[in-house]
């Protein structure tokens, strides 16, 4: 089907470097497996106080009035703070400056709800006081009174004409800008409140032609819940308010800049007020880009006279009060000739953004077509308000739920056609030149590689046999992202350099960043020590997301590398009283072009700098464009239980472009960690409401994520397609991982049971349920 | 010339439904020259004279990182579409 131009499963890359591409020790290692390692929660600064969060019982409600008396009267409580302590902000969205879009005033009143609570947990009043307990108690004490409305939590349901509205100034808005929707001046009239925050459409060629020209037509519906992000180490906040009217915040995020500028403009206080320390990180995947309790932790340390408060929320906190991605229902409707080829496709996305607009509808509509070159498409976006808590980036946002509708009805149109799936998807595979739905066309890309190495790949050549079996192939996109980075090395007397860069390690990327810079300076990656910056000490860095950092951060210290090596040059001439331009720096060595006698390692360069003119620190600051689209393919097996609907995996490989795969093994782990989220997501996890609105499983008892012991080996297979951008061809590995697994485990539930499911998830009783339905 | 692709909000706020060839060696000075054939649309694409923030430009397949200062060559392709995040 493909051309055969290389082996099976052998890396594509054909350029071997000395410290990237090799599995070097990771440098957080010992302190992360003796516990010396420092997180969010081990702050404890001198006199600092407890802060807890009253939140909303309720998923709708206006709030009448709020009594905090008592709660003040109480000894050892401190402080107490309600929405009125806060700046009113507008809701024109701001740009801060650095590329992060917000809408201030939906962003402040999601941290600490003002006139309504649009959501069960959410945050009403904080206290401080002089122990956990009595600020616990002090919660007790504050009288909130409600006026309970309906609430509304799907998205289809939160756009019928008698849905309950939850902002009553909220616009419509038809953007393909992703802006955090719109708000008049004024209570807008009955008959024009709407929880509609944007809709959208790319259109390409013609899809009534393109459907006229099909000889097979497939139309499919799905629906998923909102699921939560799982990562183990719950936010904590922790904030001093100085009586110099300086902050220092210590957090658990994805980016200690984006904590500063948000709680900057909750504020209303100047950035450069606020210096933020980034702490080591359990878990973000997403959930720890924006800020929740920071502010509140401020403010209640401002009240407390300069106290340093901290916050450390519960996971039932967690759940109720922090981002989950989007509950979404998806529409398609897809067309090929009989050859095999996909004609058009059309589709409507509606995604639930929870209580503020905002849901990632816009890449999950950017990404459903991207792995299929597809003449003629209509495609349209709805984000739309629901009584949950605002939606917040989940690994590729968008594109898993927008990808299971795809790849299911993918799979039916190959079957329906009598196609293998895996030809179907190499007939219509999106390659260099091919224009995607919304308009571009890619450049260098991998998918076609991927589809190769699954076919090649053992198990998709291996037999599944036995009843109630079922193998499911599917496919993925995300388009990876990029963003300003910072990064300072500074070479130490002794040969080594210590690096001060900007991006939070939230998947090993100070390894991967360090590796780079090793491999321009052609020195051991032992030799290079590592740190994050505070917001004080670094430029400015973008928040750790969109599968960036090894990226941006590793063109900032590859760019950083190239200074030192300038700087060793010129420093050399010096020394040897020659010219520049007769001095080269090659394999960690500086030499001169033609006398032999003048050379020195890179170890005895650094035991002079002192003495011939001072230090040499190789900084750099950039902002990379085109990091790289990723696309992987996925093979999974599965057996299910005809008398309890379980679906036990027994296999499961997933095949991904990485372009340069900096630390294998890192890659491998976000490769594995991206599907054991996903088989989650298609199995297990929901968030389960009660009439209410009330989470009924907002602990990990109830929530079922998968753990090691309900999956097996999780095989990877790692494709090299280099990222022309990118000095050594790095894409984005972490996301795209995870867009894939729920439409591989439909279609092979599909295979085991003969019944195709397209709601998520697909959990025991609705397995059985099918099998039910099937006889 | 850049072929520059018109976007939803582009669209409703010209009426025009195609891509357009238009002069410029960079974004700022395509989007100008925009605005003489389609007055009114820099409003969709500009703000404070840079890119409208949750806006990125994609030129030639590549997203660009430098808004309104992105160069653009003979022949390319210019697309406005949503800014895109990541977790």
């Amino acid at each position: 089907m493909l051309k055969p131009d290389y082996k099976s499963n052998i890396i594509l890359s054909e350029t071997e470097y000395d410290t990237v591409g090799k599995r070097v020790k990771r440098y957080d290692a010992t302190d992360k497996v003796t516990g010396a390692a420092n997180y969010s929660g081990d702050v404890h600064p001198a006199g600092y106080i407890h802060g807890k969060i009253l939140r909303s019982p309720h998923a709708h409600a206006k709030i009448i009035k709020i009594d905090t008396s008592k709660a003040l009267e109480l000894p050892g409580v401190v402080a107490v703070v309600t929405s009125e302590d806060f700046p009113v902000l507008n809701g024109l969205a701001v740009d801060l400056g650095e590329g992060a879009m917000q809408n201030p005033m939906f962003l402040s009143n999601f941290c600490i709800a003002k006139d309504k609570v649009l959501f069960k947990g959410h945050a009403v009043a904080g206290v401080s006081a002089t122990s956990k307990l009595i600020a616990e108690q002090a919660l007790n004490l504050i009288e909130v009174e409600y006026e309970v409305l309906k609430p509304v939590m799907r998205p289809e349901e939160a756009i019928k004409p008698d849905a309950p509205i939850l902002h009553d100034r909220l616009v419509t808005i038809n953007s393909t800008t992703i802006r955090a929707g719109g708000v008049s001046a004024d209570e807008l009239p009955k008959d024009k409140q709407t929880n509609l925050a944007n809709k959208f459409e790319f259109a390409l060629g013609d899809v009534e032609k393109g459907f006229k020209d099909a000889d097979v037509i497939v139309e499919k519906e799905t629906k998923t819940e909102a699921v939560h992000q799982g990562y183990i180490e719950p936010q904590t906040s922790t904030v001093r308010w100085g009586s110099d009217g300086y902050l220092t915040m210590w957090t658990s995020s994805q980016g200690h800049f984006a904590m500063r500028d948000l709680t900057a403009m909750l504020l209303g206080i100047p950035q450069s007020k606020i210096k933020s320390i980034q702490m080591e990180i359990g878990g973000g995947f997403g959930g720890k880009t924006i800020v929740y309790s920071e502010p509140i932790a401020a403010m209640l340390s401002k009240k407390s006279g300069g106290s340093p408060v901290k916050i450390t929320l519960n996971r039932t906190e967690v759940f109720e009060g922090t981002g989950p991605t989007s509950a979404t229902n998806v529409k398609i409707k897809l067309g090929a000739k009989s050859n095999g080829k996909i004609t058009a496709v059309q589709a409507k996305l509606y995604y639930g953004s929870g209580a503020f607009p905002g849901s990632p509808v816009l890449p999950g509509a950017r990404c459903m077509t991207a792995p299929y070159d597809i003449p003629n498409a209509h495609i349209e976006g709805y984000d739309i308000c629901t009584n949950l808590p605002k939606s917040t980036a989940y690994r590729a946002p968008g594109s898993p739920t927008a990808s299971f509708a795809m790849e299911i009805a993918v799979d039916e149109l190959a079957e329906k056609l009598g196609i293998e799936p895996l030809e179907f998807r190499a007939i219509n595979g999106s390659k260099e030149g091919t224009r995607q739905a919304s308009g571009p066309v890619f450049g260098k890309i991998g998918f076609l590689e991927t589809l190769q190495a699954a076919k090649d790949h053992e198990h998709y050549k291996s037999k599944l046999e036995g009843p109630y079996r079922g193998r499911g192939i599917a496919s993925g996109f995300w388009f990876n992202g990029s963003g300003p980075s910072s990064a300072i090395a500074s070479v130490t007397a002794d040969g080594t350099i210590n690096l001060v860069e900007g991006s939070p390690d939230i998947g090993g990327s100070r390894t991967a960043v360090s590796m780079q810079l090793a491999e321009v300076l052609g020195i051991d990656a032992t030799n290079i020590k590592p740190s994050i910056g505070d917001t004080d000490t670094i430029g400015f860095t973008s928040v750790t997301g969109g599968s960036g950092v090894a990226f941006k951060t590793g063109i900032a210290c590859y760019e950083a590398g190239l200074d030192i090596k300038r700087q060793m040059v010129e420093r050399a001439a010096k020394i040897w009283d020659v010219e520049t331009s007769d001095v080269e720096y090659e394999n960690g060595e500086i030499k001169h072009s033609s006398d032999s006698q003048l050379r020195m390692t890179f170890k005895e360069m650094a035991g002079k700098l002192n003495a011939t003119g001072g230090p040499i620190i190789g900084r750099a600051a950039v902002s990379p464009g085109s990091p790289g689209n990723a696309f992987a393919t996925h093979i999974v097996d599965v057996e299910v239980d005809p008398g309890t609907g379980k679906v036990t995996i027994l296999r499961y490989t997933s095949v991904q472009d990485a372009g340069k795969a900096i630390h294998p093994t890192y890659v491998e782990g976000q490769m594995q960690g991206g599907v054991a989220q996903g088989i989650g997501w298609a199995l297990n996890e929901e968030y389960f409401y009660n009439d209410e609105g009330k989470m009924m499983n907002a602990s990990f008892l109830d929530y079922r994520m998968p753990t090691a012991l309900d999956l097996p080996m999780l095989d990877t297979v790692i494709v090299e397609v280099a990222n022309p951008s990118h000095p050594y061809g790095v894409r984005g590995v972490g996301e795209v991982c995870i867009v894939p697994p729920l439409a591989a485990l439909s279609n092979a539930i599909k295979q085991a049971i003969g019944t195709r499911l397209t709601q998520l998830p697909m959990n025991p009783a609705r397995v059985l349920e099918a099998i039910d339905n099937n006889k | 010339m850049a072929s520059v692709w018109f976007n939803q909000e582009m669209r409703e706020t010209t009426g025009f439904t195609g891509t357009v060839e238009v002069e410029g060696k960079n974004i700022r000075t395509v989007i100008a020259n925009l605005e003489i054939q389609f007055p009114g649309i820099s409003e969709v694409l500009i703000y404070e004279d840079d890119i409208m923030p949750g806006l990125s430009v994609i030129i030639d397949g590549n997203i660009g990182s430098i808004g309104v200062l992105e160069k653009v060559n003979e022949n390319s392709e210019v697309h406005f579409l949503p800014a895109l995040g990541g977790g």
